[in-house]
């Protein structure tokens, strides 16, 4: 490993392409940014006259204008591309609407897209840096770069951290991009949840702890992380009932007893109130949640900031 | 017309032995030894080997209908390329294949413009889709060699049993392409460590067993002979397995990508790795491998699913399924599965020629005096590049694009006649 990591140029689209180094030189810089997210004029003209593309074919409001108030306190110019109220839904390729913004001149894209790979196929067709906001169910790296920030800026190194995951892991690119990162800094991470809502083969995949019971999933764990529970699961036959899955699977003061006593609480939301977590817990003293939105921002300018070349 | 085909390694009986060939009228006149005859064409095979013309049982050429992505006469050409004489068209075109007047089409434009045999295999539904059954006895007085759904899979198991029960009535082989859709819902590729990794829908190895365990309980109740198509899994050969040791009339066959590549072949998201039904375990490719050795997959299919480039180049879960297979058999099965020594050269050459040829009956699959004279000169010391430019099927979509390959075809010949030539082979 060379000292300084470089990153001008290289895409994110899952934590497997960083080492444990590069990621810990990302947390630094977006340390940095989040001191400036704080002042009362947020913006640098770091990235003056580069261009970010969000290119959004799937739905989401939150990581979006994350990624584009990042670009925005960076000085970047910033275009929005939404599939929603795009040629996308007419017909037009993905390969067709990249070459198109391509021609406008954009240097970064930020794309989240409902296919797996497609943040490879932006950077195939643009030539251009990625950084991937969410492909499928496959991952999610700034989502896992922000809680890994998140748990660091409390409670230090990573290593031998007891980290327990609980939801709907089938379907979590979150859980996914966590497990990959998570891993590369030495934390011990358990997933739960009931069997019909975790893949196969996950122990042999990610090297972590898969239970099925919380109480024992939440034995000792430093860090307790909840996921949105959706009610479409239920129609697709994969459990009963919000009320039964809430029975077995809520944080609540009753189940947090088995996590140590000052278990960081977090969600990458939106929350379910009642389903996944009570409220009792999402608004405790330990609860990061919110924090997290905000060291989104900073993560996020971080990663352009380092991506695009910006010079200090 | 007599063609003397010189300085060959003739494939007869297992084994390679030096001679030559002469074709008279469409026939195999004379085979082995030197032949003293003033030909009026010579075909200087240069000591490579003369196989028996390949035969494929599962072939999807697109025409009628989707013919920008294949026509019978690219297809056939990209059959001779690959030193294939006949190949068995599947139903699933635009319209289906379900009754008499579109298996003529096929057959008098496979005729007519064709570089192969081509049989055809008609609809076990109309429009396969899975409701009633379709003139299957017409179709056969009119030269069907089997019926099959391919693509799709009839789910409703009273209906199966129907079909079957028609079809052996009148003594028609029924082609299943296992695949339980509840189980495999939206799948994209195999169930497994690479789906959950790459976040993907899996179609579990059970969509495909299920069915196989149904379909030969259904056969063997109504008496119908049974073959199944491009069988993906270990389990899936456990069920034929005890078919066979059963004595019931069940066969099978096995694609060359499913001898050759796994599950992981998916991590790059290419598209051309996506196929129904998808790569497998390793646990899986190493178990047909071995079924295949043993002769419980009775013979290999190409499964030749032509597909545009502005369809497979999009996003992975977009993109159709299927490969094209027609060219690449035999150079990617004696590339990974011959000189690996896993499989000996007669073992596939069988799996391509007597063993297809058997299942439905057809003619050909020998090297022989009297026998029609369909065959194909492998050099397998010459390399072959599948690149875009030397592809004859209208479709790219191969994951060996732009890979070099041993045992390069040279020249086929079909009924007699050259259907393909090598550009070295002047």
């Amino acid at each position: 490993m060379t000292s300084k990591p470089q990153f001008t140029g290289r895409s994110l689209f899952d934590l497997d392409d960083y080492s444990r180094e590069e990621i810990m030189f990302i947390l630094e810089a977006a340390k940095g940014m989040k001191e400036i997210n704080l002042r009362e004029y947020k913006k640098i003209p770091t990235l003056r006259g580069k261009t970010v593309c969000t290119l959004f074919v799937e739905n989401s409001t939150r990581t979006r204008m994350s990624f584009e108030l990042a670009a925005n306190r960076l000085s970047a110019d910033v275009v929005s591309f939404q599939s929603s109220i795009s040629s996308l839904q007419k017909g037009e390729s993905l390969q067709d609407t990249v070459y198109t913004l391509n021609a406008m001149g954009i240097d970064l894209y930020c794309i989240r897209h409902s296919s797996p790979g497609s943040p490879q196929l932006v950077n195939k067709y643009s030539g251009k840096p990625v950084i991937n906001g969410g492909d499928g169910r496959h991952s999610h790296p700034t989502q896992a770069l922000l809680d890994i920030f998140s748990i660091w800026e409390k409670l230090g190194d990573l290593k031998n951290l007891k980290i327990t995951i609980v939801g709907d892991i089938l379907n979590s690119r979150v859980v996914r991009s966590n497990l990959i990162g998570m891993g590369k800094l030495g934390a011990k991470v358990t997933v739960c949840g009931p069997k019909t809502l975790m893949p196969s083969n996950m122990e042999s995949i990610y090297d972590c702890r898969v239970e099925f019971d919380l109480p024992r999933a939440l034995k000792d764990a430093d860090v307790v992380m909840g996921l949105r529970m959706q009610l479409e699961r239920m129609t697709e036959g994969l459990f009963p009932s919000l009320e039964e899955y809430s029975k077995h699977y809520v944080l609540s003061k009753e189940t947090l007893k088995y996590a140590k006593k000052n278990a960081l609480i977090m969600h990458p939301g939106p929350m379910n109130r009642g389903v996944e977590i009570l409220p009792e817990i999402a608004d405790s003293n330990h609860s990061i949640i919110v924090e997290q939105v905000a060291n989104g921002v900073a993560v996020r300018m971080a990663l352009m900031f380092l991506i695009l070349g910006g010079k200090v | 017309m007599k063609t003397l085909i010189k300085n060959a390694n003739i494939f007869q009986k297992g084994k390679l032995i030096k001679g030559e060939i002469l074709i008279e009228r469409k026939k195999i006149a004379k085979i082995g030894g030197i032949i003293p005859i003033n030909a009026d064409k010579i075909i200087d095979a240069k000591n490579a080997c003369v196989f028996p013309g390949f035969i494929d049982l599962h072939s999807h050429l697109r025409d009628p209908g989707q013919t920008y992505k294949e026509d019978i006469v690219t297809g056939t050409l990209a059959a001779a390329h690959g030193g294939f004489t006949t190949v068995c068209a599947m139903p699933n075109t635009e319209p289906v294949t379900d009754n008499i007047a579109s298996v003529e089409y096929i057959q008098l434009r496979a005729e007519e413009h064709g570089s192969a045999k081509v049989y055809v295999i008609g609809a076990i539904t109309k429009q396969s889709a899975g409701e009633e059954i379709a003139e299957m006895a017409t179709m056969k007085a009119g030269g069907i060699v089997a019926v099959s759904d391919d693509g799709k899979c009839v789910q409703n198991a009273r209906i199966m049993l129907s079909c079957m029960k028609y079809a052996s009535n009148f003594g028609i082989p029924v082609i299943i392409h296992p695949e339980d859709y509840s189980l495999a819902g939206k799948g994209q590729i195999h169930s497994g460590k690479v789906a959950t990794k790459l976040g993907f829908s899996g179609i579990p190895g059970l969509a495909e067993e299920v069915i196989i365990a149904r379909d030969i309980m259904l056969a063997e109740s109504a008496g119908a002979q049974l073959h199944i198509a491009h069988i993906s899994t270990e389990r899936s050969i456990e069920l034929v397995k005890n078919a066979k040791d059963k004595g019931l009339p069940v066969t099978c066959e096995v694609t060359p990508h499913h001898l050759v590549l796994n599950e992981e072949a998916n991590l790059s998201f290419n598209t051309n790795t996506k196929m129904k039904p998808p790569l497998r375990s390793e646990k899986d490719r190493l178990a047909c491998i071995q079924a295949l050795k043993e002769g419980i997959i009775d013979c290999i299919a190409t499964d030749h699913s032509p597909h545009a480039d502005f369809e497979k180049e999009r996003e992975f879960d977009l993109a159709p399924f299927g490969i094209i297979g027609l060219e690449t058999a035999f150079p990617v099965l004696y590339k990974n599965l011959v000189q690996t020594g896993q499989i000996d050269l007669n073992r596939l050459i069988e799996a391509l020629t007597i063993a297809p040829a058997k299942i439905l009956n057809l003619p050909g699959g020998i090297l022989a005096e009297g026998k029609t004279a369909d065959l194909t000169i492998i050099d397998l010391e010459k390399e072959t590049l599948f690149s875009a430019e030397n592809i004859l099927s209208k479709s790219k979509n191969t994951p060996w694009l732009n890979q070099w390959f041993p045992g390069r075809i040279m020249c086929t010949i079909c009924d007699g006649k050259i259907t393909y030539l090598d550009s070295e082979n002047g």
